[in-house]
């Protein structure tokens, strides 16, 4: 379970959002959304761990998230803006870190993606929405419970967006917790709305 | 543990894939070590006499080079939220990113040295000692450079700004390391200098990873 108190967060010297505050149950999920801006990807950061709230907590079952960042960080799947994809390594290679990390095997990750077949693809050679579908096989690699995807179905297509939606699901159905930021309806229903301005 | 050498071997695997850059560093020390001759003159003596500083110097500048690209890269493309969000703290990202710059940099830069010294007419005593000092030298370079390169990261013209927050830096290191295989060169001991430089090792082992660390957290925020 994931509960915000009263956050905020400053970026530099201007305040983002303050007095946040929501829970998110286990098989639960929130989806963000608001103008360009209004500091959605701001606050995921922040529910990573990436960016420390100016005031506020953070709770995780209860008991403060980020006492241990680093230790937070092994709860949270993070997709960002950008796929750091390496355009110089493979499909497969790029995925090797975050394998390591958690001894999860990539083949599968990849075929939940539909990438399997280009494993061997040095990653330059990938379109953006094939770059997009490497970056989400990484969530499948990790065992975090809490997933937080920044515009997760950016430059995907229909087949590929409705893939997610199941994948997605299995997450849930096992006691993941999913926060998203999009503008676009995402594949997940029952999901709490949170609007930022 | 796991984490760490996962990041390392990441590491390494992307410089492999990239060995045109280390390639580039390598040549970098080799091409200005042998400006020297030509500006100087070859006359042994004033060459065999200056050989150490030369050397290091020209060590120091070629581990600059990469340096701007050891985290630049994994910022612009998000690599880095992902290595900071691995389990493994900041310091730990850190000090596998010094051990990487170390392998590719250091060592190569270790390896070429002593034919640069021997083309330089430096007398032969003072060779092990040169490059025993830049064993240590170059892994306090590695630690000094990732500290700051982590600090200028994000930072407009870090390039710009990277030598120069880094140079003052590894002074100590300069003047001892080149001490070390100027003493031994005169048929003294370079045991002192050397004994520095190790204390220094050991001050920068511990620091120079953790000010990376904070460093790193500070440029994704």
């Amino acid at each position: 379970m994931l509960t915000a108190e009263d956050v905020a967060v400053f970026r530099g010297e201007k305040l983002v959002f303050s007095g946040f505050s929501f829970t998110v149950p286990s098989g639960g999920a929130l989806v963000l959304s608001g103008p360009n801006g209004s500091g959605k990807s701001t606050l995921l950061r922040t529910l990573a761990g990436l960016i420390r709230p100016a005031a506020g907590r953070l709770l995780w079952d209860g008991a403060d998230a980020l006492a241990d960042v680093a230790g937070h960080g092994r709860r949270v799947a993070y997709l960002g803006h950008q796929d750091a994809v390496k355009p110089g390594l493979t499909v497969a290679e790029n995925l090797r870190f975050a394998a390591t990390v958690s001894r999860r095997p990539i083949a599968t990750a990849l075929s939940a993606v539909g990438l399997q077949e280009l494993s061997d693809l040095p990653a330059r050679m990938l379109s953006a929405g094939q770059k997009r579908r490497l970056a989400l096989s990484r969530l499948l690699l990790s065992a975090a419970p809490l997933w937080l995807l920044d515009e997760p179905t950016l430059g995907l297509d229909t087949g590929s967006v409705e893939r997610f939606g199941g994948l997605l699901a299995t997450h849930r159905a096992a006691g993941g917790i999913v926060v998203a930021a999009t503008h676009v309806p995402l594949p997940l229903p029952d999901a709490a709305a949170l609007r930022l301005s | 543990m796991r984490v760490f050498w996962a990041v390392l071997s990441r590491d390494l695997r992307l410089s492999l894939r990239h060995g045109a850059d280390t390639l580039a560093t390598l040549l970098f020390f080799v091409v200005t070590a042998s400006l020297f001759p030509l500006a100087i003159g070859p006359a042994p003596d004033t060459l065999g006499r200056i050989a150490p500083g030369i050397v290091w110097v020209c060590a120091l500048l070629a581990t600059l080079l990469p340096l701007e690209r050891l985290f630049g890269a994994d910022l612009e493309d998000g690599s880095l939220d992902l290595l900071l969000l691995s389990g493994l703290p900041a310091f730990g990202i850190a000090a596998a990113k010094a051990a990487s710059h170390w392998l590719v940099t250091g060592v190569p830069l270790l390896l070429a040295a002593a034919p640069v010294a021997v083309m330089l007419r430096m007398p032969e005593n003072g060779i092990p000692a040169l490059l025993l000092g830049l064993l240590l030298g170059s892994v306090l370079l590695s630690l000094f450079g990732t500290a700051g390169a982590s600090i200028v990261l994000g930072a407009r013209r870090g390039a710009v700004l990277l030598p120069l927050l880094v140079l003052p830096l590894v002074t100590p290191v300069l003047i001892f390391g080149a001490a070390a295989a100027d003493a031994a060169a005169g048929g003294l001991s370079p045991r002192p200098h050397l004994l520095l430089l190790a204390a220094m090792l050991a001050a920068a082992l511990p620091l120079c990873p953790l000010a990376a660390g904070a460093g790193l957290r500070a440029a994704v925020e």
